[in-house]
């Protein structure tokens, strides 16, 4: 009888046990503050289920070096270092339990459950972040250089659309003309129109040029073909603005002709915070430099009062350079001009957390909206409601007293193969619930494999008693055979498949194992115990 | 007490040819409408975008494809998810659908704004609850892991099989596996379901299942070859099969129940993985009865030798009449009991 009793205190622990597994308890996550807007840490009483992506809703992105631009010489390198990067950004925009891992070679996955905003969740992650302060071109050395990069153009056979002007640089706003001619004057061909130059209008600062918005890509596809790149000034690089401005009712891009050196770059940041300008109303970033950074600022921009500074952030000049009226050292600002906070609010996250080592790419992105894993949550509860009433029917017509044994271990089963789930840290997916629902059909399969073989002892003529006791011993061959098998079929799919796939699988494989020990030992525990207080029964109710 | 096909007595494997016949006409029907048509592939595998999108009002996918076309996203597939106000865009790469650009991601964004402009940005109108954008090679990758998925658990069951029953019983069961495979292929053909990751993970959750019948009726031949060691493999296989039977229907019955209620109540998203599961359930019971006992039968007769454990060779020439322990119970399928191996 102490056999008995040890059953029945091993079913007692492992029916507590999963009970207190999955009694709501004080979970750490990340919410933000409404004060700061910053992420902090809180507890919060839930049931401690992971929940995946598809049933609480978020974004699943797989991010790879983008090489497009350039080959990256060692992407695994790169990939470890935009890990850490993007680590620190998505910890801070913070949503409750981020997942940040490198998979595989060269490939960055990053998910963040129950976030609502995708487009703003993947500007910070992928954005570059790569900032940097560049003096603009005072000495109008690409402007003189114009009427060279034309002519090397016309030599390629490039030529200008037709009905352009034949000025040089045409002047948008009629100031400066005193350059017009000296331009025209070195052009050896005047009265053909240059390629280039016929897209380009004078900015008001030196080294700022405007491009008709339809004339962008044009432009840009010139500024691409070796010859330009040859003929560009040495020391000076081309950058584009990042918003279009309209003059004079036509939309105007940008172009900056700006120094290839950078004064300090991203690196030398220490603080970034956004507020609100209270003179002009406009977002801007506040940031902190480092003490050998702002000894170099110092220095810089001290030899460059009254030159225009362009603040260049992954290559888009922001805003129009500001003038340098005096040296500035330790801190800076950046002005977003009419952009809202939030926008600030994640220039600055950016900011502080670094630049990524390279540009990344978005390989394979899922988004999934709170409303339809709701939606799913709620489907997949009804359908697995409706399944085990049915299969609870079923089992009890037809085995009657041993049925109710069986679903009363069914239960057991449930509970502990969520508990499982929870005690592992696995994350419940839709086709998890899925495989729940599903298991709970397979799982009274051992209970059958062992009432059929009791029947059909019994049938043979053996008491009760050995009836039992044979039905368990025949029937554990084909029980431990047909699920080590499915099991087996479970763990590969773990391992081959991604995300759902392997939460489906790992369902799988916790409800096997639950599901042999309570078709096993929980229901042979209930006959024991039954046959104990009947020893004389002389039929079973299987 | 009721109890279903209790001491049931027919001869399945008579009747295996005409199984081989149905089986037939089911699977090679649907294995040329493949070679013709392929798979119907989620953008899981073909890489492309694909937006859900639910919207207040009923739209008709007309509706929808004009405000695509006007922002020049041609050819995309437009279909209701489950209700008239819910949607499903898909734009595969390499098809017209996708943007000038060609990326995945510019795809989605084009669609979104597109729909914008359609609706306008109120949230309460439309909405989209969900996007997926997959690259080509991200596609390309996880198409050769469906199928090393499927192989491996191919070599893995027989590894096991061979160690726990005998070499041949393992490679009768694969074959089994095999058809099932090649039928849930052409019952997802005829359907034209889409293949997601989802549906490959039904399709190797099939394999486990079907297996798992399978074994249970070899268990029960490698005790009868055990216990009853005078009478043939034909018989002793019609044997277990009955045999287990009534165990047959209650699990499958209690799993229908399951998938079942998933098909019914468990919603879109679900639904193609329940009917391939449901589906499963007739497969791996017809193959188990019907493709793994005969082909054990045939294997035998081809190379024949110890069975698992060297219980006996169970390669009977005459079969005996009036075997000893088989229930006497009348043969509805007209006795044809004399029958020796394939």
């Amino acid at each position: 009888m102490s056999t008995i009793r040890g059953r029945i205190i091993i079913i007692a622990l492992l029916l507590l046990g999963s009970v207190w597994k999955l009694l709501p308890t004080h979970v750490t996550q990340r919410v933000p503050d409404q004060l700061t807007g910053r992420m902090k840490d809180t507890s919060v009483r839930r049931v401690p289920i992971n929940l995946g992506l598809d049933l609480q809703g978020g974004i699943h992105l797989a991010l790879e070096v983008d090489q497009s631009k350039g080959p990256v010489a060692d992407c695994a390198d790169a990939i470890l270092r935009a890990e850490r990067v993007v680590r620190t950004r998505v910890d801070e925009f913070g949503t409750t339990e981020p997942v940040v891992q490198v998979v595989g070679q060269c490939r960055l996955v990053v998910e963040l459950a129950g976030e609502k905003d995708p487009t703003r969740a993947k500007q910070i992650v992928m954005q570059t972040a790569f900032l940097e302060f560049r003096i603009t071109d005072m000495k109008n050395q690409f402007r003189d250089a114009l009427p060279a990069i034309d002519a090397a153009l016309r030599q390629a056979g490039v030529k200008a659309p037709a009905g352009a002007p034949v000025s040089a640089v045409s002047q948008l706003f009629g100031q400066d003309t005193t350059k017009k001619g000296a331009a025209k004057d070195t052009t050896p061909d005047a009265n053909a129109p240059g390629a280039l130059s016929a897209l380009l209008f004078q900015g008001q600062l030196p080294g700022e040029f405007l491009v008709p918005e339809e004339q962008v890509a044009r432009a840009e596809s010139l500024l691409a073909r070796p010859e330009v790149q040859g003929t560009l000034p040495r020391g000076l690089e081309l950058r584009w603005g990042t918003a279009s401005e309209v003059r004079n009712a036509r939309a105007y891009r940008a172009l900056y002709a700006v120094e290839n050196r950078a004064i300090i770059t991203g690196e030398e940041l220490t603080k970034a915070s956004a507020r609100r300008d209270q003179l002009n109303n406009h977002s801007v970033v506040v940031f902190d430099l480092s003490r050998r950074g702002s000894r170099k600022f110092c220095e810089e921009t001290g030899r460059h009062v009254h030159d225009y500074m362009a603040i260049i952030l992954d290559s888009r000049v922001q805003g129009q350079p500001p003038i340098i009226n005096d040296q500035i050292c330790g801190t800076g600002q950046i002005d977003l001009q009419s952009k809202p906070l939030t926008e600030a609010q994640d220039l600055a996250l950016v900011l502080r957390a670094g630049a990524l080592p390279a540009p990344l790419q978005i390989v394979e992105e899922r988004t999934i909206g709170p409303s339809l894993g709701q939606d799913s949550i709620h489907d997949g509860i009804r359908a697995g409601v409706v399944g085990v009433v049915l299969v609870i029917l079923i089992m009890v017509i037809y085995y009657r007293l041993s049925g109710v044994l069986a679903v009363s271990a069914l239960s057991l089963y449930v509970l502990m193969t969520l508990a499982g789930l929870s005690m592992f840290g696995f994350t419940l997916t839709l086709p998890g619930l899925a495989g729940l629902v599903l298991s709970v059909g397979i799982a009274v399969d051992a209970n059958v494999l062992i009432f059929e073989r009791i029947r059909e002892e019994l049938q043979h003529g053996k008491t009760v008693r050995l009836a039992v006791d044979e039905g368990f011993k025949h029937a554990m061959s084909a029980i431990i055979d047909s699920n080590v098998s499915t099991a087996l079929t479970a763990f590969i799919l773990y391992l081959v498949g991604t995300g759902p796939v392997q939460g489906f699988a790992i369902t799988l494989i916790i409800g096997i194992a639950a599901s042999m020990v309570t078709a096993i030992f929980v229901v042979r525990t209930f006959y024991f115990i039954w046959l104990r207080r009947r020893p004389d029964m002389q039929t079973l109710s299987v | 007490m009721i109890r279903l096909f209790a001491n049931a007595n027919y001869d399945f494997i008579k009747w295996r040819r005409w199984a081989y016949g149905l089986t037939a006409t089911i699977i090679i029907p649907g294995l040329i409408l493949l070679a013709v048509k392929g798979l119907n592939y989620s953008i899981e595998f073909t890489g492309g975008t694909m937006l859900q999108v639910e919207t207040k009002q009923a739209v008709s996918t007309g509706e929808l494809r004009a405000a695509l076309d006007r922002a020049g996203i041609q050819g995309a597939d437009i279909e209701t998810f489950g209700a008239d106000t819910a949607y499903l865009i898909r734009a595969r790469v390499g098809a017209a659908a996708t943007t000038p650009s060609g990326g995945t991601e510019e795809t989605a964004t084009a669609v979104r704004q597109a729909l914008t402009a359609r609706f306008g940005s109120d949230t309460t109108q439309f909405r989209i609850v969900r996007t997926e954008a997959v690259g080509p090679k991200v596609g390309k990758e996880l198409q050769g892991k469906a199928f090393l998925a499927i192989f491996f658990s191919f070599v893995v069951t027989l590894i096991y099989l061979a160690i726990r029953f005998e070499w041949r019983f393992g490679l009768a069961a694969v074959l089994a596996t095999f058809h099932d495979i090649l039928t849930t292929i052409a019952f997802i053909r005829y359907t034209n379901l889409e293949v997601s990751l989802v549906v490959v993970g039904a399709v190797l959750t099939m394999v486990g299942y079907s297996l798992n019948d399978t074994i249970i009726i070899f268990d029960r031949v490698r005790e009868n070859l055990r216990k009853f060691r005078r009478q043939n493999l034909y018989e002793i296989l019609n044997l277990s099969i009955n045999e287990t039977l009534p165990r047959s229907i209650l699990t499958h019955g209690t799993t229908m129940a399951a998938t079942l209620a998933l098909v019914i109540f468990g919603g879109e998203v679900i639904r193609p993985f329940a009917l391939v599961m449901t589906f499963a359930i007739f497969t791996g019971t017809f193959s188990s009865i019907y493709i793994a006992a005969p082909v054990l039968l045939y294997i035998e007769k081809r190379w024949p030798g110890q069975d698992a454990r060297g219980a006996r060779a169970f390669s009977g020439r005459a079969p005996v009449v009036n075997a000893p322990s088989v229930p006497p119970a009348p043969t509805p399928s007209g006795g044809g009991r004399s029958k020796a191996a394939v």
